[in-house]
């Protein structure tokens, strides 16, 4: 038998304010079992602390009992608790009266008496807890880090800077991502390129840094501090050891008429090209739906002049193995398609663009030089009216928009405003919004600028239709302050498009077994509290990809990544889960059947000797788990026919006991 | 005597990883559900051994709940495809016997999902109020 001690928190009135305390502390007091109960205000704090270790000395308690919040929340506290106590930490049960108690029920009968059975029901369970001891696994010191945008760069340069080996995963043919698209970024205005290129070149120059660029994350096993992960290097008919980036083949290619991704097709590339100008690796690769030579196997020129001797039109896909101890996901962003917002006339007009490729017009090294001249005709525009919510905060178009903030595109239409009026001040600017988010440090000074410095006009207000009618784009419009329709003849219109997370996110996150949310954002271990782990371990969260953010707050986000990682491969040895599977090998009868429900491969089967009653030995087969490798999911537990499997921790006697308090 | 409200007993299995996390947000967001609600914490939805349920049906549950992560979301990437397979088989007998499809239940909650999981639980409580007191397979030898 055990002697159990309760420990019913009151957290404040979180707790107290639905749920009788004492009368739970006084009811637990009878159970099988119990030698100790009370109740205090705080229990995780420090004197809630020691009133635990307290009672674990004086009245010699060989488990206990803490009704209070959620263990996903204190779980780990409580264990160390009773681990200075000299208690074992598994031997330490959580009812969880707070989120599942008493801030669910309204009423303080039914949350004390729900709370009674909840804690008999955590008793019950830690009667038949035994003492567990964790594992050890070594830890491979070596992050990956997947994508190579702002968010990836800064999480490869902390991790390697401070003495670890990093390799990015980057699945076009150059690192930068979405910022080296940017011409300047707000609040500063400084230009992207010129805080960006010397990050890259930094990542390109570290020795602990490796780039698998235009590479794709194919496979995935292991856990924590071991993951094996499959690299699937994509062929892109250059070797990238011999290639110098001199820009000769892409020159001489006769394919020129090719839609340039980087510049969101608004000028042309040709078929061997080199992403822009800053790329790293600076390496070339040819496009195979383009290229001739590839095609139909006429041409041949770029190897002709490439003088390194780089071109190889026979590169297949390479897949590369590797081992690491963390894997940081940041694959970032992309702003949602336009093609279903047929009002705003996206598809009709060339004039209407959106936000991302108002950038690339501005950016010096853009197609337009710079120039913001229209993409029809190429005339100066001289009346800009930007949209700012398309498909962001779109309660009623969930199937085309999105319901949640994009929270950047209010800064962003105002550097856009605040530089078009800056550069051309002949130029009306327009922006209708729906409310100005601008909570950053200096962002609402910035924002104030472009209204009271800068003289945009802003309109509360949505823009109902966009008509193009010969060269003018008729908008019509709704002003909510003043309470009347506008119609404006603009020449440009500017959307801002709401941003989704990238779509290799999903089948990453399937692989990782991380969790994600409705919009497909990868999911925080703790929305406030673990912000950058998700919740598998080993598994954490840069940047964009866990919800939109501006360039910021995904660097701080990225060196708190990187700071997650360092600790983790600091490590020599990381303590496993003994929460794991384990047979008993007495009614194990090597029917193979956990084997193969297992998902890990932690099922062996071995034969063993075993003496018999009759003092003969005999020779059977039965089922062996390893711990290091068993993640404790139960699947076995079921499986097994003849119950011999069992999951510590979770031990089937356990939860009955559970399901008996609960029924009783 | 005065005769008690009827309030239906309901065991809710949950997984550690997605719908106990869903039920903490139900918390943190007070969003309420019926207190006749037990969560029982389970490593993974697969974790749940048939006999759990019929153990509980036979303690005098009225209603039990699975609640796992969506199908492709497992932790364990498969433990929600066997928990599905294995429960619809369990249900079907268990109907066969008298227990009434609606008192038993296999959902998807995720750990974002706490509004789902209040929603979940406030239909499946009053799914299973509707149909009253399960006698089919409660053991009187268990409540002395």
């Amino acid at each position: 038998m055990q002697r159990v001690g309760v420990f019913v928190c009151w957290c404040g009135s979180n707790i107290a304010g639905t749920v009788d305390v004492q009368a739970v502390s006084d009811a637990l007091k009878n159970e099988p079992g119990v030698v100790f109960s009370t109740n205090y205000q705080y229990m995780c704090s420090q004197a809630g602390q020691d009133i635990i270790k307290n009672a674990i000395a004086e009245y010699k308690l060989t488990g206990i009992v803490v009704c209070s919040c959620s263990p996903r929340m204190h779980e780990a506290t409580f264990r160390k608790t009773a681990a200075a106590a000299g208690l074992n930490p598994y031997m330490v049960e959580i009812a969880n009266i707070r989120e599942q108690c008493s801030w669910v029920h309204k009423d303080i009968l039914t949350g004390t008496e729900k709370a009674i059975i909840l804690g008999k029901a955590a008793v019950a369970k830690v009667n038949l807890n035994a003492p567990l001891t964790p594992g050890e696994t070594p830890v491979t010191k070596r992050a990956l880090v997947i994508g190579g945008g702002i968010a990836g760069i800064q999480t490869a340069l902390d991790i390697a800077d401070a003495g670890f080996p990093v390799d990015i995963v980057e699945k076009n043919p150059t690192i930068g991502g979405k910022m080296a698209q940017l011409d300047k970024t707000f609040p500063t205005l400084d230009c992207a390129a010129c805080i960006l290129t010397p990050k890259m070149v930094d990542v390109a120059q570290n020795e602990n840094i490796r780039i698998f660029s235009f590479s794709e994350v194919a496979k995935i096993k292991g856990f924590v501090g071991n993951f094996d992960v499959t690299i699937k290097k994509k062929a892109r008919y250059v070797k990238e050891e011999l290639c110098t980036g001199c820009g000769a083949c892409t020159e001489k290619c006769p394919m020129k008429k090719v839609p340039n991704e980087f510049n969101l097709g608004m000028d042309t590339r040709s078929a061997i090209y080199i992403p822009f100008a800053q790329a790293v690796p600076k390496v070339a690769r040819i496009d195979p739906d383009a290229c001739n030579m590839l095609k139909k196997g006429k041409c041949g020129i770029c190897s002709k002049v490439c003088a390194a001797g780089a071109i190889d039109y026979t590169q297949k896909d390479q897949y590369i193995e590797e081992k690491y101890g963390a894997i940081v996901v940041a694959t970032g962003f992309n702003p949602i398609s336009m093609d279903k917002f047929d009002e705003f006339a996206y598809s009709q007009s060339k004039d209407v663009i959106t936000s991302l490729e108002f950038e690339r017009l501005t950016n010096a090294a853009g197609p337009t030089a710079g120039k913001l001249l229209r993409p029809s005709d190429h005339k100066h525009p001289h009346t800009i009216v930007f949209v700012q919510c398309v498909g962001s905060r779109c309660d009623s178009c969930a199937e085309k928009g999105k319901e949640y903030c994009s929270k950047i595109c209010c800064m962003y239409t105002a550097k856009h405003a605040m530089l078009t009026r800056d550069k051309y001040p002949d130029t009306e600017v327009y922006v209708f919004y729906i409310d100005v988010r601008t909570p950053g440090k200096n962002f609402d000074e910035f924002y104030r600028r472009a209204v009271e410095e800068y003289g945009v006009k802003y309109i509360k207000g949505m823009v109902g239709k966009v008509t193009p009618e010969g060269d003018k784009l008729k908008v019509q419009a709704s002003d909510l302050l003043a309470n009347r329709q506008l119609q404006i003849d603009a020449d440009l219109v500017v959307l801002a498009a709401a941003i989704e997370p990238d779509k290799s996110a999903r089948p990453l996150a399937t692989m990782l077994t991380a969790s994600m949310d409705t919009n497909d954002f990868f999911t925080e271990a703790h929305p406030k509290l673990r912000p950058v782990e998700s919740p598998t371990a080993g598994v954490f969260l840069s940047g964009a990809c866990q919800g939109p953010k501006d360039i910021p707050e995904t660097v701080s986000q990225a060196g708190a990544a990187a700071s997650k990682v360092i600790g983790l491969l600091a490590k020599d040895k990381l303590t496993g889960n003994p929460c794991v599977a384990h047979s008993d090998e007495m009614m194990c009868n090597g029917c193979s059947t956990c084997e193969r429900v297992c998902p890990y491969g932690a099922i062996t089967y071995e034969d063993k000797e075993f003496r018999m009653p009759d003092r003969t030995t005999k020779i059977r087969r039965v089922a062996s788990v390893n711990p290091a490798v068993c993640q404790g999911c139960g699947a076995c537990t079921v499986a097994c026919p003849s119950g011999a499997m069992d999951l510590k921790g979770f031990a089937s006697a356990q939860i009955m006991a559970e399901v008996d308090a609960i029924c009783k | 005597m005065q005769m008690k409200e009827y309030k239906p007993l309901i065991v809710a299995f949950c997984c550690n990883w997605c719908s106990y996390a869903g039920a903490d947000l139900a918390g943190n967001n007070r969003l309420n559900y019926p207190a006749d609600v037990k969560i029982i914490r389970v490593p993974c939805s697969c974790r749940v051994n048939p006999m759990f349920v019929l153990r509980a049906f036979q303690r005098g549950a009225d209603g039990v709940i699975i609640c796992g992560c969506h199908p492709g979301d497992c932790h364990y990437t498969s433990g929600n495809y066997y928990t599905r397979r294995r429960m619809a088989a369990l249900f079907s007998m268990l109907d066969y016997l008298g227990i009434e499809k609606e008192r038993t239940r296999v959902e998807w909650v995720s750990a974002a999902e706490g509004a789902k999981f209040a929603a979940t639980m406030n239909d499946f409580a009053e799914k299973v109020a509707a149909l009253g007191e399960n006698k089919r397979l409660e053991d009187l030898r268990c409540k002395q």
